[in-house]
């Protein structure tokens, strides 16, 4: 049975602690449900450790084992607990080496989710890392991809952001980009928006449009990779950049990286400039295949 | 046997003359960066140092601004912490750290990021990891961050062998703490089940009641008075207590020939560093 992005978070985590001797953090990490899953069933003696609900501290609590060498596992339950968990990671974690010659690397889960969830806890908050230094984010939506972003941690000594969407948990297959030498536009993706991506491009297919869909794993560092540049410089309308964060964040930046590294225009779209509510009719969700679609008739003005 | 005032006086000595000599280069615009001055507190890290340098502990210490005389104490090399104030990459965090960010690597001292006590927590979580014996510098308005108290309480909770240490200046920049709080980090401490104390900078009151240091978590709200201003070069108050002045007259002849010894050789260092 094909593996899923649950089951490689899963078997990293017991490598992580049985293997590399390491410590797993987090609130309610042993309660029912083990984080969606994703944890194996071990408890303090065995790395799993319980902190308190206070995040800020908590984050502080990871950067002192981190700053051990111990490399831990982070695993903070709602990507919109960053507001409180991020301070010391990202002030302290983030900058030890450039000042004090002194790696911390850590390895943060944050975990996003879509619906109900209210003002904060909901969607992701990758951007809150994006503007500091010396931190790496990357949003692995496949199993693949996660283990790969878990080798990529252990063989550096860096801070890593792993933006995480629980909808990808029971995920088996691998996204593969699909690039167009004549694409009407180029869809970038990131998070959970590839699999709406998908959904998207299947319509504007059945219309006519031609789409390229270029998936970005890596959010930060960005590097506008030649061949895609290629793709974008030959599309007819330019690009889409597509987040579950808002779109004056990540999308933007990485948007306007591709606009000065091209000729073409590229597109934002991502959470909406409000603040979600709990009910479905006031919440503020990742784009939809439905939104993408609209976005992408907009630009090409049809 | 060594005398233990002595030997705290050696170690407050060479933090005091040290700092009397930065006071200098604050005024003169060698050093142009806020700078912050550990005089009038050094006994409280000088106490401290040789109190686990004779019981043969090498604990991990994390410190925050005003850590001259921590870093000091506890060993950190002279010249390198001239060299950070100079703003040279030879400095002690690679001219980087300034005076609030100073670190030294071979005696365990971490460096502090600026938001003020996140050097707790930090601590905190460093010495679970390691469960090495850790001690933590705060001062009394850092000591009002709401992560210190989770960290206390969470510190409490795994018994991890860890001395939080409060250097109650009684002042955050110049709001006195009857201004900020109504009550008492110590008590807040006990709350948690924290062997905690609320003592003055005398080095035999902080030593009696170290006994049982790293057995379990414990705290010390130690009473000190800054004799310079918060920042930079200047002074709040002429008249105020001076815990130096008062053990170099306790001690007598001895103390003062210490204290000179100590003002040539951080001269002399300094000036080497001046001119390279």
């Amino acid at each position: 049975m094909a593996k899923t992005v649950r089951d490689i978070i899963k078997s990293i985590t017991k490598h992580h602690l049985e293997v590399e001797k390491s410590l797993c953090f987090g609130q309610c990490l042993t309660a029912v449900g083990w984080v969606g899953g994703t944890l194996p069933e071990m408890y303090e003696d065995e790395g799993m450790v319980e902190v308190t609900t206070a995040d800020v501290a908590n984050g502080g609590f990871v950067v002192g084992a981190g700053l051990q060498g111990i490399r831990p596992i982070y695993v903070v339950r709602y990507q919109g607990f960053q507001w409180y968990n991020s301070p010391i990671i990202i002030n302290y974690a983030a900058k030890s080496k450039e000042i004090w010659g002194i790696s911390c690397p850590i390895f943060i889960r944050s975990i996003a989710m879509e619906g109900g969830m209210g003002p904060v806890a909901g969607s992701s908050h990758h951007s809150l890392y994006q503007r500091m230094p010396n931190t790496k984010i990357i949003s692995p939506m496949t199993p693949n991809e996660y283990q790969y972003a878990y080798d990529n941690f252990i063989s550096e000594d860096e801070v890593y952001y792993i933006s995480e969407h629980r909808r990808s948990y029971d995920n088996t297959e691998e996204l593969n980009d699909v690039i167009l030498e004549d694409s009407d536009i180029v869809l970038f993706p990131i998070s959970i928006t590839r699999f709406d991506a998908l959904e998207a491009e299947q319509i504007l297919r059945e219309k006519g449009i031609k789409v390229s869909i270029i998936n970005q794993l890596w959010i930060k560092p960005f590097t506008f990779q030649d061949h895609w540049k290629d793709c974008l410089t030959k599309s007819k309308y330019g690009g889409l950049v597509l987040d579950d964060d808002y779109e004056q964040g990540v999308a933007s930046s990485i948007a306007h990286r591709m606009m000065l590294e091209s000729n073409k225009k590229v597109h934002t779209l991502g959470l909406e400039h409000r603040t979600a509510g709990f009910h479905k009719n006031v919440d503020n969700l990742p784009p939809s295949p439905e939104r993408i679609v609209n976005k992408v008739m907009d630009i090409i003005n049809v | 046997m060594k005398d233990f005032r002595l030997e705290v006086f050696k170690k407050a000595s060479l933090c005091r003359n040290f700092d009397e000599v930065v006071f200098k280069k604050l005024q003169d615009k060698t050093i142009t960066f806020p700078t912050y001055l550990s005089v009038g507190q050094e006994f409280i890290p000088a106490t401290i140092a040789q109190i686990v340098e004779d019981r043969n502990i090498e604990p991990d210490i994390f410190i925050q601004h005003r850590g001259h005389a921590t870093y000091l104490s506890f060993g950190g090399s002279i010249v390198e912490l001239i060299d950070e104030l100079l703003g040279k990459p030879t400095g002690c965090a690679n001219g980087m750290g300034g005076s609030a960010s100073i670190q030294c690597k071979e005696k365990n001292i971490y460096g502090h990021d600026g938001l003020m006590g996140s050097q707790v927590p930090i601590a905190v979580g460093s010495c679970y990891a390691s469960k090495k014996p850790t001690i933590v510098f705060m001062g009394d308005s850092s000591a009002e961050e709401d992560y210190v108290f989770s960290s206390i309480g969470w510190a409490a909770t795994k018994n991890i062998p860890i001395l939080f240490v409060v250097e109650d200046n009684n002042l955050s920049i110049l709001t006195e703490k009857k201004v900020r709080r109504n009550w008492d980090i110590d008590e807040v401490a006990k709350g948690f089940g924290v062997e905690a104390y609320n003592i003055s900078d005398d080095p035999e009151d902080i030593r009696k009641h170290l006994d049982g240091v790293f057995e379990k978590p414990m705290l010390l709200n130690i009473n000190t008075i800054r004799k310079y201003c918060h920042a930079g070069a200047g002074i709040d108050d002429e008249n105020v207590f001076d815990r130096y002045e008062s053990q170099m007259k306790q001690i007598g002849n001895q103390a003062k020939s210490i204290h000179n010894e100590n003002k040539q050789l951080v001269k002399d260092l300094w000036q080497k560093q001046l001119e390279i």
